[in-house]
């Protein structure tokens, strides 16, 4: 037994140095792993780049916008290859994260007012909102002008009596047709 | 030779013109009736004339002629038969040729009328007539010829002329440029000549007006003899709104029929104005109110008639700029700024001659609402004018361009529309004269309370939020429950006077007051219409998506399948992709539809048409946007959830039934016309 005890105190410090190597490979590999590891975190831990933005989304806004080199065709439905291209760049634009009114505003400094479905409601372009209203006010005033003196005027109050139903209805029916023929 | 000879025949018909014109002036200065005839038979002749041209021009382009410039712009070798004649309103110089030739058939069968009553009208009738189609005449003769053809000059320059320039050969192309596309619809091969009909059938009324206002006539007679062609001109202005709304949802693929275009737009305004006048004129035939109104009206209906042809034709929507080049554009803007002062001098200087005979009576009666109607009505037109005509304001004065779009529109237009129906639920009830408001509320009562209900039910069934919907459907039920309740209440107050079974009594109302209950068939179309409109503009979804054969999208109530795709060739130099989509609903398949893309090689366009599959409920609208390479068989397509939106075409032919209705003649009017005293076509000297 003794030799082998010998030869065992002799191999024991052999037996130590390559636990020690062990014991270091698998600290610093299971070091090195978990710094992989924390760096695998970090990077699932970064802000995700937005999805893809879907189809509808980019309609959506392309709804908004007219084509600027086709007249009165908004863009969502126009086909040309221009218009494709521009809903690319819709598509970009959301996709970096641009809100619609940022992308028209690009569009619009691009392209100019033209590419807004209605004119913005500034300088001259004001006229476009006032006016029609302003015309249906006008032309309310002409109206009650022109019954106005009927109001002021003697014996407007309601003379007609209210007339029996169905007999009274008859009559006046009557009466019509005999004047249509 | 075909070509010298239909344009001399067009060039024989504008001397005409001016003959007839001359005459029936010179025939009232004279006091010559034989020369107020002659220019009557001028106008006559101005149809065979332009008739045997027009037929020249279709033969032309029936047999390929492409040595003719129009020709080779608008037809093909390829194109079928039909789309070669259909081709004549295919290009401009086409297209105001048709124009006049329309005119003519209405001057002609105006001129063939009895002027027995109206004498002294017939002159006047010619010169505004004649004017009118002189004035399409020689746009057709000297700024867009449509018989002009090509010839080589000695410099190897190809030149367009009607006669041959110096030095240079004629030169015939081997093919021509074939039809637009877009144009070879059956929605197309009706809708410009319903729309030119329309067009020319109001020049009659106007030009009666005129003559009323020239011979000092302030009666109603011009109204009553024009009411019939004003009824004809609306029926077919209405048509051509339709047709165009069908073509644009068949063809145009946006999943829409009305866009605000300016184009379309300027085919309304003339329909809105018409619209206008057939109220109006109701008023000045019960009371003898309005005369000066009436004037304007059908005046501002020439107007926008002819504005629209110039809109389209002028170069004026595109720019400025391009009005400024076009050669036909000042000239028509000269036409209308000159007939429109002409119009309304003579208007100004019998402005007393006009004054009304009656005045209102009361706030609450049946004219009071009529102009309530027209104040809407002119509101909508001059929000129309207003968009159409802004965005060329904006470029002269600050070099911006602008667009004025559908939001504009619908902000602006929505609510008087919207007021236009309430007032359609409440005039039919009221009287002339006068209405107590006891009367109409008892009146309207019961309607008004059905349509609560009706509302109710919408609320609590239907799930309905939105305000703007909720109001539409709620003033369409008023209408639809105040029309169907006046129908109602008239054959039952017939029936209880006249030994007649209901059916009978209503057959027998409608006969003998067709004005009356073609008009409430007219308002029950609207009603229809409106219903459509609200269900397709409130509730509209849509969805895009790129889906490999075997996938599905699921949108509304349907889910689609992509089954498949194939490409080929047509013998009409087409590039053909279509797809084949299978429609689910309720799990079970219900439809196949083939939306499919044609890319015409010749004029390098391309035409989706969209594949639909239509209910009661509504149309699942299916438009193919592209397609990847055949190994992925993935295809790109966007679909639509058009609810409702049939009622709108059903509406439209309802509609259109209550006019026909409203405008078929009368026999008991034809015989006591017939048995009218003769009176001078001349004036008397005073």
């Amino acid at each position: 037994m003794f030799p082998q005890s010998s030869r065992a105190a002799r191999q024991g410090p052999a037996i130590r140095r390559q636990l020690a190597s062990l014991f270091w490979i698998g600290f610093l590999g299971g070091w090195a792993g978990l710094l992989l590891a924390r760096g695998h975190a970090v990077a699932f831990q970064a802000p995700a780049p937005p999805p893809t933005p879907s189809a509808d989304q980019v309609n959506a806004v392309a709804r908004q916008l007219y084509c600027p080199v086709c007249a009165n065709v908004p863009l969502d439905v126009c086909p040309t290859q221009a218009c494709e291209q521009w809903r690319a760049i819709i598509r970009e634009e959301l996709g970096q994260g641009w809100t619609p009114q940022q992308i028209k505003d690009y569009f619009v400094q691009a392209y100019g007012e033209r590419v807004l479905a209605s004119p913005p409601a500034q300088g001259l372009n004001l006229l476009v909102y006032v006016l029609p209203p302003l015309a249906f006010v006008l032309g309310a005033y002409f109206l009650y002008r022109a019954v106005h003196p009927w109001r002021r005027g003697p014996g407007q109050a309601e003379s007609t009596p209210p007339s029996p139903p169905e007999d009274e209805y008859a009559r006046r029916l009557e009466e019509q047709l005999r004047k249509r023929s | 030779m075909l070509p010298t000879l239909g344009y001399l025949l067009l060039a024989t018909a504008f001397l005409v013109c001016l003959y007839g014109i001359g005459a029936s002036i010179h025939g009232v200065l004279a006091r010559e009736e034989r020369w107020i005839l002659s220019a009557r038979n001028a106008m006559l002749l101005s149809w065979p004339l332009i008739t045997l041209s027009a037929l020249s021009l279709i033969w032309l382009l029936l047999t390929n002629h492409f040595e003719v410039q129009f020709v080779w712009s608008v037809t093909s070798r390829s194109m079928p038969t039909y789309l070669k004649v259909t081709s004549l309103w295919g290009g401009q110089a086409g297209s105001l040729v048709l124009w006049s030739w329309l005119m003519s058939a209405f001057a002609s069968v105006a001129a063939l009328r009895r002027w027995d009553r109206d004498r002294e009208f017939l002159p006047w009738v010619v010169v505004v007539v004649l004017v009118t189609l002189a004035f399409f005449l020689s746009l057709a003769l000297f700024f867009d010829n449509p018989f002009s053809r090509f010839w080589q000059a000695s410099n190897g320059q190809t030149l367009a002329a009607m006669f041959p320039p110096a030095g240079a050969v004629p030169l015939i192309p081997s093919d021509g440029q074939g039809l637009n596309p877009l144009l070879r619809h059956p929605g197309m091969i009706l809708h410009p000549p319903m729309l030119y009909l329309g067009f020319v059938s109001f020049v009659i009324p106007y030009s009666f007006g005129m003559a009323a206002l020239i011979t000092r006539r302030s009666d109603d007679r011009w109204i009553r003899l024009t009411r019939r062609w004003t009824l004809v001109g609306w029926l077919f202005l209405s048509l051509g709104l339709v047709l165009g709304a069908r073509w644009s949802y068949d063809v145009l693929g946006w999943g829409g029929y009305w866009g605000w275009d300016p184009v379309e737009i300027a085919a309304f305004m003339p329909w809105l104005t018409g619209t206008a006048f057939l109220h109006s004129v109701m008023i000045q035939e019960k009371r003898g109110m309005l005369k000066r109104w009436n004037m304007v009206l059908i005046i501002l209906t020439y107007a926008l008639v002819i504005f629209a042809t110039f809109l389209t034709r002028s170069g004026l929507l595109s720019s400025v700029h391009a009005f400024a080049q076009s050669s036909i554009g000042p000239v028509f803007f000269v036409f209308i700024g000159g007939t429109c002062i002409i119009s309304l001098a003579l208007l100004l200087s019998r402005w007393d001659d006009l004054g009304g005979e009656e005045h209102l009576t009361s706030l609450l009666s049946r004219e009071t609402l009529f102009l309530v109607n027209n104040l809407l009505f002119l509101s909508i037109v001059v929000a129309c004018f207003w968009g159409v005509v802004f965005p060329l304001i904006s470029q002269l004065f600050t070099g911006q361009q602008v667009t004025v779009g559908p939001p504009f529109y619908q902000r602006t237009t929505g609510p008087l529309f919207a007021g236009l129906l309430l007032l359609m639920g409440i005039a039919p009830l009221s009287a002339w004269g006068h209405t107590a408001l006891q009367n109409l509320g008892r009146l309207i009562l019961r309607p008004f309370l059905l349509s609560l209900v009706l509302l109710a039910v919408l609320l609590a069934v239907a799930r309905l939020s939105d305000p703007g919907a909720l109001l539409g459907f709620w003033l369409a039920g008023l209408v639809a429950l105040v029309t169907l309740d006046e129908f109602w209440r008239s054959a039952s107050a017939r029936s209880r006077t006249h030994p007649e079974a209901l059916p009978v009594a209503l057959w027998n109302l409608v006969a003998r007051d067709r004005r009356r209950y073609g008009g409430y068939v007219i308002h029950l179309g609207v009603v229809l219409m409106a219903i459509g409109i609200v269900g397709s503009q409130f509730f509209q979804q849509q969805t895009q998506g790129t889906i490999a054969q075997g996938q599905e999208i699921q949108l509304g109530p349907y889910a689609v399948r992509h089954d498949s795709i194939s490409e080929w060739t047509t013998n009409d130099q087409r590039d053909v992709t279509r797809a084949v989509i299978a429609v689910f609903h309720g799990g079970n398949q219900v439809a196949e539809l083939h939306p499919r893309r044609d890319y015409y090689f010749v004029a390098q366009q391309t035409m989706t048409i969209p594949g639909v599959y239509s209910t009661v409920q509504g149309d699942l609208y299916l438009i193919l946007v592209g397609w990847e390479p055949i190994a992925s068989n993935g295809a790109t397509f966007k679909i639509y959830w058009n609810p409702l939106v049939n009622f709108l075409w059903c509406g439209a032919v309802v509609f259109i039934l209550g006019t026909l209705v409203a405008a078929w003649p009368d026999p008991e009017r034809r015989r006591s016309r017939a048995s009218a005293p003769h009176w001078s076509y001349v004036p008397a000297k005073q």
